[in-house]
């Protein structure tokens, strides 16, 4: 590569950076404006407070915004994990076994993914009420399952064709059983492939707001993006803008965390060494 | 340890098509058998259904006197080594070697000193703390061995497992293997294409074409009576020249002048017009270099020269001949099918290294008729071959793989330590 073709790479790859952090950072600016603050026309904060962190941590919607938040951890977290699981189990059988329906299964799984989530809410409200599950945290994992489910499936699957079927023989002729080989072997070869799938799984669901404003009414299950559009200003003629841009500052955290978190894990071509070379 | 028998095993894809067809094959204990064939020929099918990777579409499979269809690999108690070795890259040696003994519920400290056996004997000791992607080439193939005989598997097997290495760590651990073989005595059942590896290493060796036997023997008969034109053709580097003959009395013409028969195979061939003469490279010489002891027992024939090889130890000269169009197109199929390619009909000979025979230029050479074989252009079949004289090859093979076992044994248990324990006890 050239310097002058070098340098293009570097102004290219900074004003995408520029422009991708740009919101984040007004999103921050405006968590420390005080509420007449907001509209300073200025980037930045003319005395810059963290009275809104207080508000939402503390003060007056800490009672909407830290139940939320606990049944965003929650939710998300089995939600992820379910997936996870199950997406491995089916992924694997994708990947190795040749039955009858595999390709009906990998293109459901892609139409589910695509499907409008406005468009089934609706339905699921009414059914949701009627079963009792409505505003409980079942009645938010499911939905989300159909979220994650399908994408997991086809991460998974890939990662999983991507393991040499030899290791697996190898592990077989060595004395394990199907499971002992999947569990010993297939598992801990996949672990960057599954680490790589529950972040995903788990921003799909974190990031939800169509099922979580519909699904839920009270702070039982509602999850943190309902919260938010649920604040309200100091007095009807104040908009809440510093507490929901202090929450976002907040949600947006363990999803930052996670990601450098799991970064190492995602270490590709951990097979490396396994066959020939 | 055990035998391996196999009665009219077949395998079949969903296609129909057989990968493997009525083979019957017995692998005696503690024998090294190889099987080997062109690619496609099933030999990797047939090695995949001993160890139970592959089903079993009819017949018996019976390992140590025990059917062993229905059984699930782990149930069969062979260890393998893949062609790509198949090394669990999360793992350490140490626990890539110990893996099969933890699956058995083995003791640390009892699995601690089987590693450190195999490893002793393979020479892997001081990579046992690192990872399979740390490894050249060489040492993984160990690795793959370590595994292998860290068990007291009943049987060894391998897919081809020196394929990926370079030439001159394949000669050494090809050696390598055999000495483990012997030491260990332990039945082994070694899948390859390479026709060196089969040679040197097999006890027996079983030659495959389009999953199906051609011929099993000792590499010493499958080289000096193979059965037909396939298995001479297959074995040998440089391979077997086939030239067409008409038969005239005792004498066959051939484009190299005529070959005189002896009684019996005289008597084999008579009553045919058209035949194949099968001779090896090393059988003729340059006429200006034989002993005249030695010269009236074979023929001498003039012909021009077109190349020329000198290898240092050995030199091959080749030279070019015609033949009618049934033979030629018979031999493009024969060569196709034996993974080469044959564009014109020309025999490969082997002159002395001091020879100063030089291409483009005729000479005269001299060939052994003692040892030429007659094959039938149409069925391929060899029809003068000795089968006595073959099974008193196999035999003598036989015994001294007997004497090589207890040699290596007795010598293996004092200066190799515990090393015929680890997999033999």
């Amino acid at each position: 590569m050239s310097t002058r073709e070098r340098t293009w790479w570097w102004v290219g790859g900074f004003l995408i950076v520029v422009y991708a952090l740009f919101p984040i950072a007004w999103i921050v600016s405006l968590s420390f404006k005080d509420a007449s603050d907001i509209a300073n026309q200025s980037f930045l904060p003319t005395s810059p407070t963290v009275d809104n962190y207080t508000t939402i941590l503390t003060g007056s919607a800490s009672g909407l915004f830290l139940p939320a938040l606990r049944n965003s951890f929650g939710i998300c977290l089995i939600a992820t994990f379910i997936s996870c699981v199950l997406a491995m189990f089916a992924a694997y059988a994708i990947a190795r076994l040749d039955f009858p329906g595999k390709r009906l299964i990998l293109s459901t799984a892609l139409a589910v993914a695509i499907f409008p989530v406005i468009s089934i809410v609706t339905p699921l409200f009414n059914l949701w009420r009627q079963i009792g599950l409505y505003d409980t945290w079942p009645g938010l994992i499911i939905p989300y399952l159909s979220l994650t489910l399908p994408i997991s499936i086809w991460t998974m699957s890939a990662f999983f064709r991507e393991i040499p079927w030899e290791m697996e023989q190898a592990a077989q002729v060595d004395g394990a059983t199907t499971w002992q080989a999947f569990r010993k072997v297939i598992v801990p070869l996949a672990a960057p492939g599954v680490f790589t799938t529950a972040i995903i799984a788990f921003f799909i669901a974190w990031n939800d707001f169509a099922y979580g404003i519909s699904l839920t009414s009270t702070e039982a299950s509602r999850p943190v993006p309902a919260a938010l559009g649920l604040f309200s200003g100091a007095s009807q003629f104040e908009d809440p803008t510093g507490a929901i841009a202090a929450a976002a500052v907040l949600v947006t955290i363990p999803v930052v965390v996670l990601v450098l978190l799991f970064q190492r894990r995602i270490v590709a071509g951990l097979t490396n060494g396994a066959v020939k070379g | 340890m055990a035998s391996i028998e196999m009665r009219h095993i077949v395998k079949q894809y969903g296609d129909g098509y057989p990968a493997v067809n009525d083979v019957s094959l017995d692998i005696a204990d503690g024998e090294f058998m190889i099987l080997v064939g062109p690619s496609g020929c099933g030999k990797s099918t047939l090695l995949r259904m001993i160890v139970g990777l592959e089903d079993i579409t009819s017949g018996d499979m019976i390992i140590g006197g025990k059917r062993v269809n229905d059984l699930a690999p782990r149930d069969r108690n062979l260890s393998m080594v893949f062609q790509n070795y198949a090394l669990y890259p999360h793992m350490t040696v140490y626990e890539n070697i110990a893996f099969p003994l933890r699956l058995a519920k083995m003791p640390d400290d009892e699995v601690r000193r089987r590693v450190t056996e195999a490893s002793d004997v393979l020479e892997l000791k001081e990579h046992l703390e690192r990872k399979p992607a740390n490894l050249s080439g060489g040492q993984r193939q160990r690795v793959a061995m370590g595994r292998a005989i860290v068990r007291q598997a009943e049987a060894f097997l391998f897919d081809e497992p020196l394929s990926n290495l370079d030439a001159k760590l394949r000669g050494q651990m090809r050696t390598e293997i055999s000495r483990l073989q012997r030491r260990l005595g332990i039945t082994t059942v070694y899948v390859t294409h390479d026709q060196t590896e089969a040679m040197t290493l097999g006890d027996r060796v079983c030659v495959l074409r389009k999953g199906k036997i051609q011929q099993v023997a000792s590499p010493r008969e499958l080289y000096e009576q193979p059965v037909n034109l396939f298995v001479a053709g297959f074995i040998g580097s440089p391979p077997m020249n086939f030239l067409p003959a008409s038969l005239e009395g005792d004498r066959l013409q051939t484009p190299f002048g005529p070959i005189v028969l002896d009684e019996r195979r005289a008597a084999a061939v008579r009553g045919r017009d058209l035949l194949l003469v099968g001779i090896r490279p090393e059988y003729f010489e340059d006429a200006s270099l034989v002993d005249d002891a030695k010269r009236p027992l074979g023929s001498v024939f003039r012909a021009r020269v077109d190349v020329t090889e000198w290898l240092g130890d050995s030199q091959y000269a080749y030279i070019p001949y015609e033949a009618p169009d049934a033979i030629r197109t018979q031999l493009r199929d024969l060569s196709r099918e034996l993974d080469s390619e044959e564009l014109r009909t020309q025999a490969i000979v082997s002159i002395d290294a001091t020879s100063r025979i030089r291409e483009g230029r005729e000479a005269d050479f001299w060939l052994d008729s003692r040892k030429v074989h007659v094959f039938d252009p149409q069925t391929g079949e060899n029809l003068t071959r000795d089968a006595e004289a073959g099974a008193r090859l196999t035999q003598m093979a036989t015994e001294d793989r007997v004497e090589q076992v207890q040699e290596a044994q007795t010598h293996g248990s004092t200066v190799g330590g515990g090393a015929s324990r680890a997999g033999a006890a």
